[in-house]
């Protein structure tokens, strides 16, 4: 979960202060494993059923989060249908395992195989398009999705597919809350880790190159077309794995959860959070789902305060709460001073 | 098939005049105004609330108190959208063109729900209703309200056409379009001109709501998301940033829609609105008379 290793630039000048202990803080490396150790004991300090429900929704959308945040954070490309490969997957996972008796885990090749077949669709006639038409092109596809779903048959219409298995492994049921979770925080774990992975390789930069200027990283040689596809494809495959726990945990899945609301809701931790930034992404979507409870006494004003929210944090803080940082001055020292096998292994390509 | 396409041209001249707000202000300043479907909400609300509130004339005076209800509450959207733009957008005036996005996708948020807080989750039911008498013409069945309503869009319409391409204002918006810093340095007052459209786009779409809840009969605070994305294609479709083309646009989108609806069944009216949105855009991006536009880098 780390972006930067906790070593200070060499051109700038090592003064103390609060300032600079936040940054050692928010830079250090151990933020990630401190967040995971956090999360495996949460269950021992409240194991009550509703807690665990609440965590779990939490870290499946901790995920989807994740994932958009290749795509809008990385890469800059705003998506606002993103549900619709949430959608993909829950769906696809939910029918091969009612209809056809398939176990939870057998299903994701197929899932990551339609999810990547589902970001094609719609980011291969679409993603030579300016940023607002696409946008709009995603929220079009969203629609569609949740629409289709809607007004099909094998997808059970407006009541959806019940009765979802729980994930098993060898005959053994992990359908226990806490023992779900747990399982669920192994596999968003490895998804975040993964993301970060992404991001922090050659396709990575490419990704941020032509979310700073598209032109230019064309003009330098990177194949953009190709490489926001890649975004598309990786964000899709992250929403599309979600979609398969989102189902796991709830055993029914309805077209009511694949609104344009949740789409919203994915990009707002995204933004508030701090596009770009994977630890921000993270505590993003897990202020986004934990506010909605700690609040639950307002749930009329909501959604209000949502909108009003995403004002407030763009116009007072447009680089989010955690945000990225934006030079990558590391590396480079980094790769001047000791070139390292890693290094050329993961730039050198 | 007359009545389809007539049905088709009826939709379509809402959608033309929503879509016509949106190409204003994606023109002055290149920003989707994501919340403009919900000041179609407003205005619908806004006109509600007027009638309810003067339901003693409206009984007697139906269409002449209606069409003084469309005049207030087009002022009262405008107002709205000016707000809008003063709180949200303009903070935000140099800022990369991703979070402004994201602003009006807020916007858009606080005036549905803000809307569901004031005037509560149901649906309510338009106290004005234009049925009525109906004419035949070429076997189609026409309402007299559908007739006074296309003409109100195709005057408004008119009106706007004739402000942006003579008078004084139409110019410094137009000027700011091409270049907003090159127009402050001319004197152009870029804020309030930027205003001024927001306040006549709101306006209009504020109208196609009054006009939508009178002739629907029921509104409810999210009726403008759906209305916003056919309006956005619509304009879209037209080429986005010209008026013209927003009009063929909204036309060309209710056609569409009437002949989808009849031959696929209304269910998957809007699938099929956005997948042609998709395959239209890879095909002719600049819209039907839209022109191509070169990035300034």
């Amino acid at each position: 979960m780390t972006t930067t290793k906790a070593v200070r630039p060499p051109n700038r000048p090592a003064g103390g202060g609060a300032g600079d202990a936040v940054k050692g803080v928010l830079r250090s490396r151990w933020i990630g494993p401190i967040g995971l150790f956090a999360g495996a004991v949460a269950p021992i300090l409240i194991a009550t059923p509703y807690a665990m429900n609440v965590m779990t929704s939490a870290l499946i959308f901790v995920m989807l989060a994740v994932g958009l945040n290749i795509v809008v954070g990385q890469c800059g490309l705003l998506d606002l249908g993103y549900a619709a490969f949430f959608a993909v997957g829950a769906y696809t996972s939910g029918i091969l395992a009612t209809r056809l008796h398939w176990p939870l885990f057998a299903t994701v090749p197929a899932v990551i195989v339609v999810t990547v077949l589902a970001g094609i669709v719609v980011g291969g006639p679409t993603l030579r398009l300016r940023s607002d038409y696409l946008a709009i092109v995603t929220l079009g596809f969203g629609e569609i999705i949740r629409v289709t779903a809607n007004n099909l048959d094998i997808t059970g219409g407006p009541e959806g597919i019940y009765g979802i298995p729980s994930l098993s492994v060898g005959g053994v049921d992990l359908g226990n809350s806490v023992v779900f979770y747990y399982v669920v925080l192994a596999i968003v774990a490895c998804a975040v880790l993964g993301a970060n992975r992404l991001i922090r390789s050659r396709l990575g930069r490419a990704w941020r190159f032509i979310r700073e200027d598209e032109d230019a990283a064309e003009a330098m040689g990177v194949h953009t077309y190709r490489v926001k596809m890649a975004a598309y494809i990786a964000g899709a495959v992250w929403g599309g794995l979600a979609g398969v726990l989102f189902g796991a945990q709830l055993s029914a899945i309805s077209p009511a959860s694949f609104t344009f609301l949740q789409s919203a809701l994915v990009l707002m931790a995204v933004v508030l959070g701090g596009m770009g930034s994977t630890p921000g992404v993270v505590i993003g979507a897990l202020f986004v789902t934990m506010l909605p409870e700690a609040l639950r006494g307002l749930s009329d004003y909501r959604y209000f305060a949502f909108g009003a929210l995403l004002i407030i944090v763009m116009v007072l803080r447009p680089q989010g709460l955690w945000p990225a940082r934006t030079r990558e001055p590391e590396r480079t020292a980094r790769r001047s001073t000791r070139p390292t096998p890693l290094d050329s292994e993961v730039s050198g390509r | 098939m007359t009545q389809i396409i007539w049905n088709g041209l009826f939709v379509g001249s809402f959608y033309a005049l929503v879509a016509l707000g949106y190409s204003m202000v994606y023109g002055i300043m290149k920003l989707l105004n994501f919340a403009h479907g919900d000041l179609y909400m407003v205005g619908a609300f806004v006109g509600f609330a007027l009638l309810t509130s003067f339901s003693g004339f409206t009984a007697t005076l139906s269409l002449v108190a209606l069409l003084v209800v469309l005049l207030l509450s087009m002022v009262g959207t405008g107002l709205a959208g000016v707000a809008i733009e003063r709180i949200a957008y303009r903070p935000l005036r140099n800022a990369p063109r991703l979070s402004l996005l994201i602003t009006a996708v807020g916007a858009s948020f606080a005036l549905e729900y803000g809307m569901r807080i004031v005037a509560g989750p149901n649906p309510q039911v338009y106290p004005v209703r234009l049925g009525g008498s109906s004419v035949h013409v070429l076997g189609a069945r026409i309402g007299v309200a559908q007739l006074v309503l296309i003409g109100v869009a195709i005057a408004l319409m008119v009106a706007l056409n004739a402000m942006v391409m003579r008078s004084r204002q139409g110019r410094a918006m137009r000027a700011i379009a091409l270049d907003p810093v090159a127009s402050r340095l001319m004197g152009v007052d870029v804020n309030r001109v930027i205003a001024r459209a927001f306040f006549i786009g709101s306006a209009l779409a504020g109208a196609a709501g009054v006009m939508a809840g009178s002739y629907y009969g029921s509104i409810n605070f999210l009726m403008g998301f759906i209305i916003g994305l056919k309006a956005f294609t619509a304009a879209v479709i037209g080429g986005i940033g010209s008026f013209k083309g927003a009009m063929l646009g909204g036309v060309v989108l209710g056609l569409l829609e009437a002949f989808g609806t009849h031959y696929l069944g209304g269910q998957w009216r809007d699938v099929f609105a956005f997948a042609f949105l998709i395959l239209f855009l890879t095909v002719r991006p600049t819209g039907l008379l839209g022109e191509r536009v070169t990035e300034r880098v």
